[in-house]
């Protein structure tokens, strides 16, 4: 990807929680450094609370990083501090939610969520032409007739098309970038890859580029060209999609990828169930945080944090066990 | 799978009475179970299947209401039993684990508590009996039993569900029914309990029915897949057979869906459009409007359910009597 549009580095965000004595800190999401490129889809995929979704909110100025910095355009997001300077990034950065049933009021028609965002965001719109601004990007999620649906209320539409309101408000933006946290997880799954083909739809069309977080590899894979995977507060390995997924050199990716249905697969159920879950990382001890549930595991692991290091051919992970080339499987008995 | 039929429902049928008129929910559906099977239904969201679950379980209140059929549990017709009669075989012979267990929880009482009430609801057992037999099931499903006195806000996504799981094998019921129980849950999380449910069930030998829209799922797990669409029966097979050779369009439909992460990557289209209202259902085949092979015959009259090789399908396709000539 040539031409950058975000470079987090070091991006950090800790939280305090508990009162008094039993301060502690919770570390959501620690030195993490991810780039995303003009016109590029990137998935971020983790299991839930892995830090997903603080990313997404330090990305969209919901919080303030605890250290580290975004830079959109080269420019540090530390600077942007009046209203005016986050009005305008934020119609750069808007977001889609993840439930699209609660994510639009529904006192109001569809065309009162749109023309909002058109009145706050966009001054080159004159008030008359703002109902045709409002069709044009109904038009372009494909809600049509955009005339008729632009009266409905979100009560007479179906989840899908819900959904598909919440990328019309950030179209009607004329973003930069959509942050799209799991807009597609509360569908029913033949409904779920209208919305990943409306993504891909709008990044050619319109040159938007899609931070997409997810937990579903399968659906990452299906529109990322690079995906960034989090576990517990860390970025542990990131690269081109399909080299990750092909050949994936973190364990956790590998666990990951094990987890994905797949109907095409063998069938058998050998493998034991991992019931382990992501730690809560409050005040972490140095070591890798997926140390306990790896199979791989050495004593070095518990003792020093793993960096993500460079692999070649824009791959990186944050492991002391991966190998450039795939792990030698002893042949234990 | 032993082959003695457990549950015997035939041409059930449930209505929800509306403002606009009374909307068919469950259509006339046939269904049987066997001993020890682990049946999957599948369907969109507004297809039924929830409703063909309460239906069975006889959980369903007004405006819905079971207007036709039977529901034949263990020689038992659930349909036309008092209150008195379900009570002794809800939780002991049939439990239910609702969708999205995440809320079915009670939030201001423990694990503990709750698993309680159920034992004191449904048995005579002691205090002592009760907390004994909450840590066995708990410790079924690979929760410490340290948490049988958390709250649920204190238990993760993941371990909610399988609380919920253990209440419903307090009793180590005969059929266990499921609606969505991993909807909620991460791809990890959702996999590790789908291979608990099945190895519980191979330990305990109770039967399943779980519903889910996402097919790619019970792959692995099911014995028998039925498809619901619009309240009916759309097909009904052999998992396996089933994902092979799907024999209706909607099946095939549902199966192309999802992408993989294996394979050539391929532009998939899912299904265009959305299920009928059921207030107002299409004449003929209520897939028709969506399907890919529609014809005329399929607005012509409500397809047949078939059997075609040990599969029951209703579509107009696999129908090699035309309508007219079997007059």
């Amino acid at each position: 990807m040539t031409d950058e549009l975000v470079r987090a580095e070091g991006l950090t965000r800790h939280f305090r929680v508990g009162k008094m004595l039993s301060r502690q800190t919770l570390h959501a999401v620690d030195d993490v450094d991810f780039t995303i490129g003009r016109g590029e889809i990137v998935a971020l995929v983790g299991e839930s609370g892995s830090g997903k979704s603080t990313i997404a909110r330090l990305l969209a100025l919901v919080y303030r990083p605890t250290s580290g910095e975004i830079f959109f355009e080269g420019r540090p997001l530390s600077r942007v501090r009046t209203r005016k300077q986050r009005l305008a990034y934020s119609s750069d950065v808007p977001m889609v939610f993840q439930d699209p049933y609660s994510s639009l009021n529904p006192a109001y028609r569809i065309s009162h969520g749109i023309g909002r965002g058109i009145a706050l965001h966009r001054r080159d719109v004159p008030r008359d032409g703002r109902r045709q601004e409002i069709e044009r990007v109904l038009d372009a999620v494909g809600l049509t007739p955009a005339g008729e649906i632009r009266r409905k209320f979100p009560y007479e539409l179906s989840g899908g098309q819900r959904q598909r309101v919440g990328f019309a408000q950030a179209l009607a933006f004329r973003p930069k970038l959509i942050i799209a946290d799991e807009p597609v997880s509360m569908l029913d799954v033949s409904i779920r890859i209208g919305l990943l083909n409306l993504m891909s739809e709008l990044r050619a069309r319109e040159g938007v580029s899609f931070l997409y977080i997810t937990h579903d590899v399968a659906s990452a894979r299906y529109i990322a060209d690079r995906v960034l995977v989090m576990y517990a507060g860390h970025l542990v390995e990131q690269g081109p999609t399909e080299d990750v997924l092909r050949d994936p050199k973190h364990p956790y990716t590998q666990l990951l990828l094990s987890a994905v249905p797949d109907p095409q697969a063998d069938l058998g159920i050998a493998d034991a169930a991992d019931i382990g879950e992501p730690p809560k990382v409050v005040d972490p001890k140095e070591g890798c945080r997926f140390q306990p549930r790896c199979p791989f595991a050495e004593a070095e692991c518990a003792a020093v944090t793993p960096l993500l290091r460079d692999l070649g051919a824009d791959r990186r992970v944050a492991c002391h066990v991966a190998e450039a080339d795939p792990p030698e499987v002893a042949a234990t008995g | 799978m032993t082959g003695d039929c457990m549950l015997d429902v035939r041409d059930l049928t449930v209505v929800y009475d509306s403002d606009r008129g009374p909307i068919v929910a469950v259509d006339h559906v046939d269904l049987d179970l066997s001993e020890r099977e682990f049946l999957a239904i599948v369907g969109e969201s507004g297809c039924g299947k929830s409703t063909l679950l309460y239906a069975i379980s006889q959980l369903l209140s007004p405006p819905a209401e079971v207007i036709g059929g039977e529901v034949i549990f263990r020689g038992a017709n659930m349909v036309s039993l008092d209150e008195g009669r379900l009570r002794s075989i809800r939780w002991r012979h049939l439990s239910v684990v609702m969708q999205s267990a995440m809320n079915a929880l009670n939030p201001v009482l423990t694990v503990a508590a709750q698993m309680r009430d159920v034992c004191r609801a449904h048995s005579s057992m002691s205090d002592a009996e009760i907390e004994a037999r909450s840590k066995e099931v708990l410790r079924l499903v690979s929760i410490d039993p340290v948490h049988l006195h958390s709250y649920p806000h204190q238990l993760s996504g993941g371990m909610r569900q399988r609380a919920m799981i253990a209440m419903a094998l307090l009793f180590t019921p005969d059929l266990v029914i499921m609606d969505e129980p991993t909807s909620a849950l991460d791809v990890v999380a959702q996999r590790s309990l789908m291979v608990q449910v099945k190895q519980l069930q191979e330990k305990l030998g109770f039967a399943v029915i779980f519903v889910t829209h996402d097919v790619s799922l019970v792959r692995h797990f099911s014995d028998r897949l039925m498809v619901m669409y619009a309240g009916q029966l759309v097909e009904l097979g052999a998992t396996r057979d089933v994902f092979e050779q799907p024999l209706h369009p909607y099946t095939r439909g549902l199966l192309e869906a999802f992408p993989s992460i294996h394979g050539p990557k391929v532009r998939l289209l899912g299904i265009p459009g959305a299920p009928p209202d059921l207030a107002r259902p299409p004449a003929g085949c209520r897939f028709a409007p969506r399907c890919p092979s529609a014809s005329e015959r399929c607005l012509a009259s409500v397809p047949r359910l078939l059997t075609v090789g040990g599969i029951r399908v209703r579509c107009v396709i696999h129908d090699q009597v035309p309508a007219e000539v079997a007059q």
